[in-house]
């Protein structure tokens, strides 16, 4: 394995709290070093202008494989994540059948390691089928390689099956990963339920849905002295009960997805499912809230809940289109627009929700570029300003709700194991436009 | 043809999809059009050449009787050719998509596709995938335009205005696409809306639509100059979400009867949409009683329906100089000026 030395890019390391400018070394698919010549690299990239820093991380994943291989594949899925800046990444159990025995979970890393693009950690099934019945073997599943539980698709409805999860998976010290919300008050429902559902006639979602699991999963961590993560929180109320319980100690993470701070259900205007994703989209104040839980560190990581499916699963009547969106390849240039450009957050904040938080919520050695962490590195061009095109993308579906948009910030190169294994092409180039000055290189070049 | 100058000039959209978008102008549009349409269902012989040679398809995605006999006369009247669509007895059973069955109707030379669908925003949805226009006969509980722009023409008629009147929408609004499209319609031509019903069907949210909301109808009925009573929309209703204990106890609360009428104005209009659940929404006297409008709706219903596709088919003929006053033989009223409002 060859060894690489990127030269000259702004290195953001925040696991170190490092933000300079400086030369990585990788080499025997590990870190070697930052900053000191070590001996003449086999292959120089050119990052004057770029960002360097650890491989970004998505803990919340869905590929689709087994069972929905026409919506994206392990193989695709992986591929997507690289082209936006993703080396690593947690894939969801809601497959068919569900990721909820060992096996099951050998075969995701089995083909993940076939594919050789990002690398996957599957999320293991809290009950058998996803029923919401009985307990999975969840030790068989960290056996099989599981990071983490979760139902996710459902949300675990049972508060007493919730609590033994949060109990037994202390055992593996492993988080269990919860989508919150009542099943009884979303029956049917299609969007945010508010003045826009009542406007177009569509079924609603209440946002107490959300706010009263998430309610009781904090009570019932608080009691057990479990994990629980709330994935994709997407009202006010949510983000304030985590930040009290929080306060209290109680061990409760949260995620936001770019989508829900940046989107509003005003969007569901046209009827088009692109917009249609669960939790739905909220309203401003929901948003306004969101983002200042990602500020005050409230909601420590950012996740794409990338959900595939196909175009002719997602063109129909929006009460029969599935949910979901996807998002691994717009996870970087919208968290910039809705994140960096109004000033909410630096760069370093933002990355650091990008890497070293994910990789602590998933107890995995990544997220960091210290001497002798493994070498995936994203690099990132924080200029480069380009349309949104999904019919480019490397998804196998193009249910995007951010076609058309022109954004600016872009991963030009993803690196796994000391590999470079995704580089913008020439083609995509030429779609984009720079803006910075002439003197620096527009994209990472190599020699050698 | 010289039909209506005035309204036809007012109109320039290839879909009607809803009220909500609509000016009032466009809104007046259909009316007119549809008052001199309105002759014509008055003489011997129903009908005149208009749309010779235009297909029409009724696509009807949801069960209904009057709306789809309503368009497909109205469309015969104007010589067009009709075609009936369900969804009983289509490809959908075999797995077909609404979008692939929409474009192998077209594919046949539909040129106005009237679409009725139980899911909010499926003829939106088809006006994107398809180049002939669309009608909204219908769409879950968002929208029913032609409906709304009937239950307009019929209070025009009976009260000489619709502006400055009160307009108390009873029943069930959450579901009803027609409480939505006449919350929008009665709005832009300056009535006061009233909705009325219980809190799990009337809920206070609607109140930023334009509209007044009520919990019990004999507080607001003497205030009211029209009364359009909803139908419950059973189908609508989840399994296990029951909006009221019984309809015994609805009734009591919102039913229009013969009590109730004489706490109302003495000339007090009832509108229903229809098909009436007799003894829910409304008791037989009052459906039959001399207050009772629901037949005139169902007249008018066809007038409106006739301007609609008159209007959309006039937009996009490929021959405008086919039919002319000659070829059409409607001899409409001249409206100088449009009737007070």
């Amino acid at each position: 394995m060859s060894t690489i030395q990127i030269r000259g890019g702004r290195l953001i390391d925040p696991a170190r709290g490092i933000d300079r400018e400086a030369d990585l070394w990788l080499g025997g698919g590990r870190v070697l070093a930052i900053g000191e010549a070590i001996e003449e690299a086999e292959v120089v990239i050119d990052a004057r202008g770029m960002i360097v820093c650890p491989g970004l991380i998505d803990v919340h994943v869905h590929l689709r494989e087994p069972g929905n291989e026409e919506d994206e594949t392990i193989a695709s899925g992986t591929d997507a994540a690289l082209a936006g800046g993703v080396t690593s990444l947690a894939c969801m159990p809601n497959t068919i059948p569900a990721i909820d025995t060992q096996g099951a979970a050998e075969f995701v890393v089995l083909q993940a390691s076939r594919a050789r693009k990002a690398n996957v950690y599957p999320v293991g099934a809290v009950s058998k089928g996803r029923a919401g019945e009985e307990l999975a073997e969840l030790g068989r599943l960290v056996a099989g390689g599981a990071v983490a539980f979760t139902d996710d698709g459902a949300p675990v409805a049972s508060a007493s099956l919730m609590r033994r999860a949060l109990e037994y998976a202390k055992m593996f010290d492993r988080v269990v990963m919860q989508h919150c919300q009542v099943p009884e008050l979303t029956v049917g429902g299609v969007m945010n339920e508010g003045f826009e559902s009542m406007r177009l006639g569509l079924p609603g979602m209440p946002a107490a849905a959300e706010d009263i699991m998430v309610a009781r999963d904090i009570r019932l961590a608080e009691i057990t002295g479990g994990r629980v993560h709330i994935q994709h929180i997407s009202t006010a109320r949510s983000v304030e009960l985590v930040r009290e319980g929080k306060r209290r100690g109680v061990r409760v993470t949260a995620e936001a997805c770019p989508h829900h701070f940046t989107l509003t259900d005003e969007t569901l205007r046209g009827f088009d499912a692109n917009f249609k994703m669960n939790p739905p989209l909220r309203t401003w104040s929901d948003v306004e809230a969101v983002i200042e839980g990602i500020v005050d560190g409230t909601i420590e990581l950012l996740a794409t809940d990338h959900a595939p499916h196909s175009t002719e699963k997602k063109m129909r009547e929006i009460d029969q289109a599935p949910f979901g969106i996807i998002g691994l390849e717009t996870l970087l240039p919208i968290s910039v627009k809705g994140l960096i450009e109004p000033g909410h957050l630096t760069w370093p904040e933002l990355i650091a929700k990008l890497t070293v938080n994910p990789a602590r919520l998933l107890g995995v050695p990544k997220g960091s570029l210290a001497p002798g962490s493994d070498a995936d590195v994203t690099i990132i061009d924080p200029d480069v300003a380009w349309k949104i095109d999904p019919t480019r993308f490397r998804s196998k579906s193009r249910n995007c709700p951010f076609a058309g948009w022109d954004v600016k910030g872009r991963a030009v190169m993803a690196i796994v194991a000391g590999e470079i294994r995704y580089r913008l092409d020439s083609d995509e180039k030429k779609s984009t436009k720079h803006e910075r000055p002439k003197h620096a290189k527009s994209t990472p070049t190599s020699s050698k | 043809m010289n039909l209506a100058p005035a309204s036809t000039k007012a109109w320039h959209r290839k879909h009607l999809l809803g009220i909500e978008e609509l000016t009032r102008d466009e809104c007046a549009a259909i009316l007119d059009t549809a008052d001199s349409f309105s002759e014509i269902s008055r003489r011997s012989r129903k009908k005149v050449p208009a749309l010779q040679g235009r297909v029409v398809f009724n696509l009807f995605f949801e069960n209904s009787t009057r709306t789809r006999t309503s368009f497909s006369l109205a469309a015969k009247r104007l010589s067009a050719d009709t075609q009936d669509f369900s969804a009983a007895t289509s490809s959908l059973s075999k797995g077909e998509s609404f979008i692939d069955t929409a474009k192998n109707i077209e594919a046949m030379g539909a040129d106005v596709l009237v679409v009725r669908h139980s899911t909010p925003g499926a003829p939106h949805l088809l006006a994107q995938h398809v180049k002939a226009s669309i009608i909204n006969a219908g769409d879950g509980a968002h929208e029913h335009p032609t409906q709304a722009l009937l239950d307009l023409l019929t209070i025009r008629r009976a009260k000489g205005k619709i502006e400055g009147l009160t307009v108390g929408l009873v029943g069930d609004i959450a579901h009803s696409r027609v409480a939505r499209s006449n919350i929008h319609a009665l709005n832009k031509f300056g009535a006061h809306v009233i909705i009325c019903g219980p809190p799990t069907l009337v809920p206070r949210s609607m109140e930023p639509l334009g509209c007044e909301v009520a919990h019990h109808l004999d507080d607001v009925l003497p205030r009211l100059d029209v009364v359009n009573a909803l139908r419950i929309q059973f189908e609508r209703i989840h399994k296990g979400f029951i909006p009221f204990p019984s309809v015994s106890e609805y009734l009591h609360f919102y039913g229009m009867t013969i009590e109730r009428m004489r706490a109302a104005k003495p000339d007090l209009l009832i509108l229903a949409p229809g098909p009436i659940n007799r003894g829910v929404e409304l008791t037989p006297e009052v459906a039959d009683g001399p207050n009772s409008a629901i037949l005139d709706q169902v007249t008018n219903g066809l007038a409106v329906r006739m301007a609609v596709l008159y209007l959309l088919s006039g937009r996009t003929h490929p021959h405008p100089h086919e039919h002319d006053d000659h070829a059409s033989g409607i001899k409409p009223r001249q409206r100088s000026e449009r009737r007070a409002e």
